[in-house]
């Protein structure tokens, strides 16, 4: 059996008494974009943290391609490249020269084609010799996708990557991500933004207080979401809106709304989508069996 | 060629992305690259600012006051005061440009980006370390040559010299990192350096000579680290002092280890670096 790009087993975390992450399982298949959503606290970063080596659990075990991020931590950094959620400004250097410098740190030497083709489909190019503190939201977080990948990562982990980041940008680095995916670099990603996981992600994981409460092909995901939304327009007066759950039908909502004192002019039934999903399961209602 | 001129590389020359190539001292070479840049960066701050202290340190000590100061026969104040001068610059050099980077890098959050690299504890250590060394012998050496303007010295045994100020180096540098480590603040850090460091600096014997304290503050004073340190620098260069050269030494070597391990531990287990 070909071994998991990650593979998380039973492992938990706490700070103090508050428990991050409890008895936490999941395998990411090598090749895959895997989504990871929750709400702020849900533990997302704390398990990120985690895989990275940038904290310590308290059980568990965790390998990356087959290593133990432990007992062989040498080989699983080298093969990981973390984006951080929060900007890490180091301002004593350009970005530039601190870009060369970073394949270093992971033993590796630069590639000056594969950091050509960074900067430039990062956008990076008129900034190199510009500190950090120079820059703008949008390009420090530029900046960081390209620190995450210039060490050719097997595993690129982008924590909220495109948070605060405008949407042509948000759409740049999507298309990015599946340049890098294609080319066999496996990526697990948290986001807040529900859209990016469903336009990225083949698979996602919801976690909840520190658990993983859905782990489902997108799809699946959201077709175990059977509830629709339903907008009527009136002749006058406000929108109605409602949603409708499994069975219940359509035809008696739209009798009760005609029988008043409005004409209806026309009205729209959208499918559920992944924010319904995430709304219904991480507020406890409708949670799919895993 | 311009960058404008170049066309850039298309994904197209990739068909994986993976680098085999993989050397773990290129990972030790790289941290040490950069504590150098940093250093150079800032020059000013980490090389000058220190030289210029020296220098009115030897015009005030040495010359104004050395003059009407007489300690020994052979031995005029300003020749006693040099080479503490130049230790106190390579202790407090070492300290600083340990402390500063690992704590501001812990301050900014940009340890998380040499954390999750496969960088070992032990290198870590000594990265910091040798970028400390090659920093407070060089302000070290500038003093010691600026005060050739001021007098001769015997220069009893550079060799000697030379690896007392190393250990000291390299001591200082340890203190450095273990108080970065668990500093949660500037002002934690300055705590350590204005109530134990420069105590431990003036209090070693830096402007006077120990054994000539009045009981018990001469015994008291044999508890002090920098007390061996600056007695066995002077000692090599002076050719005499109040304790054999190998004692000193051999303290001072003994400390560094045992502070240097203490530096490893604390890289691979502290909560104050992963929590």
């Amino acid at each position: 059996m070909m071994n998991a790009a990650l593979d998380i087993s039973n492992v938990s975390k706490s700070y103090g008494n508050f428990k991050a992450v409890k008895e936490l399982n999941l395998r990411i298949e090598s090749g895959e974009i895997f989504g990871l959503l929750g709400p702020n606290g849900a533990g997302k970063s704390s398990t990120i943290h985690l895989i990275a080596g940038l904290c310590r659990m308290q059980s568990g075990t965790i390998s990356v391609f087959g290593n133990d991020i432990q007992k062989n931590f040498v080989q699983t950094r080298r093969d990981v490249g973390l984006m951080h959620q929060e900007i890490v400004v180091d301002n004593f250097l350009p970005i530039g020269q601190m870009l060369d410098l970073h394949p270093g740190y992971y033993g590796v030497p630069l590639d000056p084609k594969w950091r050509d083709l960074l900067i430039d489909r990062l956008a990076l190019t008129p900034h190199l010799s510009k500190k950090m503190m120079g820059l703008s939201g949008g390009m420090k977080r530029r900046f960081m996708v390209a620190k995450a990948l210039i060490h050719k990562p097997k595993l690129l982990i982008l924590d909220e990557p495109t948070a605060g980041v405008d949407v042509e940008l948000r759409v740049a680095l999507w298309e990015f991500v599946r340049e890098i995916n294609k080319r066999g670099t496996t990526v697990l990603l948290t986001t807040h933004y529900i859209e990016e996981a469903e336009e990225l992600c083949g698979r996602i994981g919801i976690m909840n207080h520190g658990e993983l409460i859905a782990l489902e092909k997108t799809q699946d995901l959201i077709g175990q979401i059977n509830q629709r939304k339903l907008i009527v327009k009136f002749d006058k007066g406000e929108d109605f809106k409602a949603t409708l759950k499994e069975g219940e039908s359509l035809h008696s909502v739209l009798k009760d709304l005609a029988n008043g004192d409005r004409t209806i002019l026309d009205f729209d039934l959208q499918k559920g989508d992944l924010e319904d999903a995430f709304i219904s399961l991480t507020s406890g209602k409708g949670a799919p069996q895993q | 060629m311009s960058i404008q001129d170049k066309t850039p590389p298309s994904f197209g020359e990739f068909d994986s992305i993976q680098s085999e190539e993989f050397s773990s001292t290129r990972s030790f070479i790289t941290l040490f690259k950069k504590e150098m840049l940093r250093m150079w960066a800032v020059a000013g701050q980490t090389l000058l600012a220190p030289v210029v202290t020296a220098t009115l340190y030897l015009l005030i000590f040495g010359v104004s006051l050395g003059s009407r100061v007489s300690l020994f026969e052979d031995i005029s104040y300003i020749q006693f005061v040099i080479p503490g001068l130049a230790l106190m610059g390579v202790i407090n050099n070492a300290f600083a440009n340990c402390s500063s980077s690992l704590f501001i890098s812990k301050y900014l959050g940009n340890i998380a980006d040499l954390l999750v690299t496969p960088l070992t504890p032990l290198q870590f250590m000594f990265a910091y370390s040798l970028a400390a060394i090659i920093r407070a012998l060089a302000v070290g050496s500038v003093v010691l040559l600026v005060s050739t303007f001021f007098t001769d010295m015997p220069w009893a045994n550079p060799g000697q010299a030379f690896l007392m100020a190393l250990v000291s180096a390299f001591l200082f540098a340890q203190f450095g990192l273990i108080t970065a480590i668990f500093a949660k603040s500037f002002d934690s850090l300055s705590v350590f350096t204005n109530f134990m460091l420069m105590p431990l600096i003036y209090l070693g014997g830096l402007f006077y000579p120990v054994q000539q304290l009045p009981s018990p503050w001469n015994t008291i004073s044999m508890f002090n680290p920098l007390y061996y340190l600056i007695e066995g620098f002077r000692a090599a260069i002076l050719g005499k002092g109040e304790i054999p050269i190998l004692i000193s030494f051999s303290i001072s070597t003994g400390l560094a280890l045992a502070l240097s391990a203490y530096v490893v531990y604390l890289f691979k287990h502290s909560p104050r670096l992963r929590n």
